[in-house]
């Protein structure tokens, strides 16, 4: 599906035959979105043209000053950068390009071919894309769209969005919320930290009151256990063979330090056990695991064995109230939850049509002709169905009574109209169409079944 | 319409209800949307209430709890799962247990609407307040130990998907080990402190109609048995930390001895409690 949303949007299926197409056809804004992403530019560029937060502050409060610019927005992450904004004359594309350019003082030869340019539709889809995370490295990771909420919240406190942006954004963060709410896109972990979490939450209710301890001080082990302290757990043990390491990685989780030769004392007490020594053999064998459950009496443990070689023994999994996993066992499962959440990208995709569809129609409804011909035919709606109740209690009247009364009625509400309509038929030199004819499209509550 | 066709009227809407709730609860296993769980749970209480009003009605106009036969003791024993479900339900909000809950309940109901109502044979023995409460508590004792056994095979069904590494069906549908075993466990309890308290109503009552306590008859064996499997499950959780998969397999052992004891016995055995299962 494709919709032109061009200039020269022809506006005939809107035009009533008392209204004249040639006045001030209606300027449709054009949404232009700039950008590069993970998929359009390596690193190395996205480095050196993404924004810092401050940076981008500056840099959004410069590039509104420009006159080619009517509205503005902009974002900036880690593996995008996108410029979206309504040109005020022109296509404002190249004042964007030189503006980037001068602003990172880079050529624009060496980023111009990394660039995407998206209008009219496809910049609406490509912003949904990205607020649902359907644009993502990562299908579905939850930031990016409180990373696009908090870009937004800047142009708003610069105040360099307008109506036409407003209400893309807001409808980027209603789809995204949809997205979420309606397809699997954010069910299924999908790191290993995350998994080994999900799976920790079907063995435990309650993780907030469970421990765990680490077995080695390793960046791995910290990888792992990220997710597990930010869903609360209440205490981290730390056991390593170099003591200083412990206490160092304990520190940073405000854990506890033990030493190694105490990690059988501790298995007593803990509930989640993350293993990532070097060890060339087994740290804890089956037999002697059965010893340690019956003193701390069958109470479930959790152990997530993500080092290589393994640390544990793989017959402790057939021990009852005991649960293995090993690096390979998460990363399957990541695997699996990659698929499912593609799958259900699927979904999210047909949702980000529709909506980009009826933005689409709105947009085509702040045209001048078609405000004004609804305008005029919600007024001589209610103006003829006045004049049927009047009739109908008025069985006396003669037909020329009838036609005096018609008459009347309509000549009032072509005189209230007549003001309304001429201003917003001359609005060319305003600065911004839009913004009145989304006033009168209010004003005469003619989108009533949509809200913004 | 008879006084006596309300009641039965009653049953069949409960039977109705019951039933939609398994469909709902079915539905929710599935799809898992929260609106199908809620509907599933609303039916059935829906179910019980009409259940509850007809078995009222019933004895009322009998003047003791309708126990006289197979049908009627299977309605009991229904009307004594969806109550006890419920009030589990609100208690731990284990809404997976409905799933066990919702069928069984619809399952007994079917065959006792299907079932011919055998005379009640006339005689007053079926009253007074031992009995009455020997009657309730064992009921209520026996659901609750249903449900022990349902969280049991959840139990299980979960573990097996944890220990596999399969992260199949069960798997993101069940909730965590920890909350089936716990409400495995708060099922025993309740359902052990009421069968003992059923048990020891039922000796009081037998002291006053036969003179003795106890009279080896086969119901009593196996009830005791039922008692010791039970007890013994107690035990070893409390005193061995049972806890978890061989609970959970205990549990279902129990409530087979406890089928066998309800209605076993009756059919392969005899004794004094025969008339009910007629």
């Amino acid at each position: 599906m494709k919709i032109d949303t061009s200039h020269g949007l022809s506006c005939e299926p809107y035009t009533a035959p008392h209204d004249n197409p040639c006045i001030n056809r209606g300027t449709m804004p054009q949404i232009t979105l700039i950008g590069i992403n993970h998929k359009t530019a390596p690193v190395a560029l996205r480095e050196v043209l993404s924004f810092t937060g401050d940076e981008a502050d500056v840099a959004l409060r410069d590039l509104f000053q420009q006159p080619e610019i009517r509205e503005l927005v902009l974002f900036s992450t880690c593996n995008r950068m996108e410029i979206l904004f309504i040109p005020a004359r022109g296509d404002g594309q190249d004042c964007v390009k030189t503006f980037i350019s001068r602003f990172k003082s880079v050529p624009v030869e060496k980023f111009e071919s990394a660039l995407y340019i998206h209008t009219g539709d496809k910049a609406i889809r490509h912003l949904f894309r990205v607020a649902c995370s359907l644009d993502s490295m990562m299908v579905g990771e939850p930031q990016i769209l409180g990373q696009v909420k908090k870009s937004y919240r800047n142009s708003v406190a610069a105040n360099t969005s307008g109506v036409i942006l407003n209400r893309v954004m807001h409808k980027a963060f209603n789809i995204a919320k949809k997205v979420r709410r309606e397809t699997g896109i954010g069910d299924n972990a999908v790191s290993i930290s995350y998994a080994a979490t999900e799976l920790a939450g079907k063995i435990f209710s309650d993780i907030s009151t469970r421990s765990v301890m680490l077995l080695g001080a390793g960046e791995m082990a910290e990888l792992a256990v990220e997710h597990l302290i930010s869903s609360g757990v209440k205490e981290i043990v730390v056991a390593n063979r170099t003591f200083c390491n412990a206490i160092t990685l304990a520190e940073k989780f405000h854990g506890k330090a033990v030493k190694f030769e105490e990690m059988e004392h501790f298995l007593k007490e803990v509930d989640i056990i993350i293993s990532s020594t070097g060890a060339t053999e087994f740290i804890l064998t089956a037999p002697q695991l059965k010893r340690i459950m019956r003193s701390r009496k069958n109470r479930p443990l959790f152990f997530i064995d993500i080092a290589v070689p393994r640390d544990l023994d793989p017959d402790i999994n057939r021990i009852n109230n005991c649960f293995l996993y090993d690096i390979d066992d998460l990363q399957d499962i990541v695997n699996d939850n990659i698929e499912e959440r593609n799958k259900e990208a699927v979904k999210g995709e047909r949702l980000v049509d529709e909506a980009v569809i009826k933005f689409i129609n709105w947009m085509e409804s702040l045209e001048m002709v078609p405000t004004i011909v609804a305008i005029r035919k919600k007024i001589d709606a209610i103006a003829q169905a006045e004049i049927k109740k009047t009739m109908h209690s008025m069985p006396h009247l003669s037909p020329r009574d009838h036609e005096a009364i018609q008459r009347m009625t309509r000549s009032i509400a072509d005189k209230i109209m007549h003001d309304p309509i001429r201003f917003l038929k001359n609005m060319g030199n305003h600065r911004d169409d839009a913004r009145y004819l989304n006033a009168a499209r209010h004003l005469f509550n003619l989108d009533h079944t949509e809200e913004l | 319409m008879t006084l006596d066709t309300i009641p039965t009227g009653l049953f069949f809407i409960a039977t109705a209800l019951y039933t939609a709730s398994t469909v709902g609860y079915a539905l929710y296993l599935f799809m898992q949307k929260e609106k199908m769980q809620h509907t599933a749970l609303s039916l059935i209480l829906a179910g019980f209430i009409f259940h509850a009003m007809g078995t009222l009605m019933v004895s009322v106009q009998m003047g003791t709890l309708p126990i006289h036969n197979l049908k009627e003791t299977l309605s009991i024993a229904a009307l004594a799962l969806s109550g006890m479900f419920l009030v589990l339900k609100t208690k731990f909000n284990l809404k997976i247990l409905g799933i066990f809950a919702a069928p069984l309940v619809a399952l007994m109901m079917m065959a006792m609407v299907a079932l011919p109502g055998a005379p009640v044979p006339a005689g007053s023995f079926l009253k007074g307040f031992w009995l009455v409460s020997h009657i309730i508590l064992i009921f209520s004792g026996e659901a609750a130990l249903a449900l022990a056994c349902g969280a049991g095979i959840l139990y299980i069904l979960q573990e097996n998907a944890i220990k596999a590494k399969k992260r199949g069906f069960f798997f993101t549908r069940l909730p965590s080990l920890d909350l089936l075993d716990s409400t495995s466990y708060t099922c025993v309890i309740t359902g052990f402190a009421m069968l003992t308290a059923g048990l020891i109503t039922g000796l009081v009552y037998a002291k006053a109609v036969w003179g003795s306590f106890w009279t080896w008859d086969p119901k009593e064996i196996w009830s005791a048995v039922t008692w010791l499997v039970y007890a013994a499950l107690l035990h070893g959780r409390l005193t061995s930390g049972w806890q978890g998969r061989r609970s959970a397999i205990m549990t279902i052992i129990g409530f087979a001895v406890l089928v066998f004891t309800f209605l076993g016995v009756n059919f392969l055995i005899g004794g004094h409690h025969r008339g009910f299962t007629m």
